[in-house]
């Protein structure tokens, strides 16, 4: 109505400063509409990165002053538990995102057509994502557990050996990582899915009946096809890899000896146990950089991905 | 031929699909046998079964403490993101002002900045802000959502501006323009949010985990993992696997009712 009302206003010859003067400044609405929730991304996104960048600078209070310097970052780089962490999660992000990303590929091609059976398939793989990590941890818990445990159960009736599959450090990441593949499989499969439904079906005949084979025509025409999808699928993925930790800290605590070490873990440690903030803030400030730096590049694609789709 | 190959490639992706639900069949199994068997592991056990376990974990958990405290949080944390994504959904769907390509992207950036990787900085401010334990403390960082303005804004874009302009033309007021026209036009995009924001928070654990100290203030993640702790100290697995059962239960549940709404918003939450 307001605005209706100026509209008129200007219509009918009023000077174009008294117009202005009735109407709120057209900043107004903006801030109205966004002040909520930029008030709480102020509150508990913008100044924890600001906090934690100046704890990490900041090396020791006494006596109400404070010393600045880079001693939090050197102790973390002489720490042979974080440099550990973050090999660890190197191998925890590669071990999850690939075989995670070709599985639900491959499960996307199998059940693209929609049947009854194909319906309950998906289904099946689709239900760990429903489930907090901590509950797939219980169930993981007993599944490898040496002895009476599920997978040792089943292996001792094919005549195959007892194995420790948490407590070998040679084993106990790889362990950790399938339980994260088991989890997240279904959710990237989703994706691809939908992004399989955008890929021209005429397309794929055409070139079928020009003589290309299922394996060219995957290469040629479905992966290119389905950039976008990968184009935010891999960020979901990288992030996940840096904050889905929650089975290693009831599982594993990290152990046996580092082997399942992670950031996040460590993070988790040193503020949560050693009380070393500093040393934490540093570990975090290190962690989100690099967590940024990787998605920054698949980012942009993610949005040109967007326009694209609307 | 070609049909051999198509029975070949569904019983691979059967093989698949059954191996991965063998950890479900082994809880709903395990959860439903009563006392320690020795062959706890087996997923096709002679009997005798019952509900001692569901009765047991019952007993030895707070489990409606921790119902009542994780549908609070996640009621809460709904409740406030609805408000603040409709409305700066709508801001960046509809107006135009200087700096919103910047600003937009500034929210952006919280789609990585989440709360468990900040757990240290934001500990700090819950102590400061005095929420530290507490049940709108492990809420608080959640209240802005940029995943759920991206949703809004690409919701409201759907929408002709011809609905509204008509609304305004006819002398409906905000309210009415809010309530009549653009709420039932977005709620698609608001369904789809709610379940993507009830699925995370519900499953979510390391960040109440730190936010909260005492055992009232626990959500059922928090609490399965000193319950489950417990019983498998005690080798007790039926009564782990009928907690595990007793949490994973209502999203499951639901998720097996409202498939196709859940799908499509997980789908949606991606690419729209």
């Amino acid at each position: 109505m307001a605005t209706a009302l100026i509209v008129e206003r200007l219509r009918s010859g009023l000077s174009a400063d008294r117009a202005v003067k009735l109407s709120p400044p057209r900043w107004l609405p903006a801030a109205v509409l966004l002040g909520p929730s930029l008030a709480f991304l102020a509150a508990f996104t913008y100044w924890p990165v600001i906090r934690v960048v100046a704890g990490s600078l900041i090396v020791g209070r006494f006596a109400g002053q404070t010393t600045v310097g880079f001693g939090n970052y050197q102790r973390l780089f002489a720490d042979p538990h974080f440099s550990r962490a973050a090999w660890n999660n190197l191998a925890y992000a590669g071990g999850t995102i690939g075989p995670s990303l070709v599985l639900a590929l491959g499960l996307a091609l199998a059940l693209r057509e929609t049947t009854r059976l194909t319906g309950i398939l998906r289904t099946l793989v689709v239900m760990p994502l429903l489930i907090p990590l901590v509950a797939a941890a219980a169930l993981f818990s007993f599944i490898l557990l040496p002895g009476d445990g599920l997978l040792d159960f089943y292996l001792h009736r094919l005549g195959l050996g007892m194995v420790n599959w948490l407590g070998d450090p040679d084993l106990a990441l790889g362990s950790v990582t399938a339980i994260t593949v088991w989890k997240n499989t279904g959710y990237y499969m989703l994706f691809f899915l939908a992004g399989l439904a955008g890929v021209p079906q005429d397309l794929l005949d055409a070139a079928k009946i020009d003589g290309a084979g299922a394996m060219r025509r995957l290469r040629s025409i479905t992966l290119p096809l389905l950039g976008p999808t990968f184009g935010f699928v891999v960020p979901i993925a990288l992030l996940n890899a840096l904050t889905q930790v929650d089975h290693v800290v009831t599982m594993t605590q990290g152990g046996p000896s580092d082997a399942t070490n992670l950031l996040l873990y460590y993070i988790y440690q040193q503020a949560a146990q050693n009380d070393d903030f500093g040393l934490a803030s540093a570990a975090t400030v290190i962690s989100v950089a690099a967590l940024l730096s990787l998605s920054l590049i698949s980012f942009r694609t993610l949005e040109r991905g967007i326009h694209y789709e609307s | 031929m070609k049909a051999e190959w198509r029975l070949v490639r569904l019983l691979g992706v059967s093989a698949a699909a059954l191996l991965w639900v063998v950890p479900f069949a082994w809880m709903a199994v395990a959860s439903l046998r009563p006392g320690v068997p020795t062959d706890i592991a087996s997923l096709t056990p002679a009997g005798p079964f019952g509900l001692d376990n569901f009765a047991m974990a019952w007993k030895s958990g707070d489990f409606p403490l921790w119902y009542l405290n994780t549908l609070a949080m996640c009621g809460g944390i709904l409740a406030v993101q609805l408000v603040t994504i409709s409305m700066a959904g709508y801001a960046f769907a509809r107006l135009r002002f200087r700096g919103q390509e910047l600003l937009f992207a500034a929210f952006l950036l919280q789609l990585l900045l989440i709360p468990p990787l900040l757990i240290v900085p934001n500990l700090a401010i819950l102590v400061s802000l005095h929420l530290y334990d507490s049940l709108l403390g492990i809420m608080a960082p959640y209240f802005a959502s940029a995943f759920g303005v991206f949703l809004m804004r690409q919701t409201f874009r759907a929408i002709p501006r011809d609905y509204e302009e008509a609304a305004m033309l006819e002398g409906a007021s905000v309210a009415v323009l809010i309530r009549h026209v653009l709420l039932p036009l977005a709620r698609p995009g608001l369904v789809a949010f709610a379940i993507v924001s009830l699925t995370a928070h519900w499953n979510e654990f390391l960040w109440p985990l730190m936010a909260v100290s005492s055992p009232r203030n626990q959500v059922l993640t928090v609490g399965l993992a000193t319950f489950a702790s417990g019983a498998e100290a005690g080798s007790a697995w039926g009564i782990v696997a009928a907690g595990t059962f007793m949490v994973a239960a209502p999203l499951l549940l639901m998720f097996l009712l409202f498939q196709r709404r859940f799908v499509s918003s997980f789908v949606f939450s991606g690419i729209k």
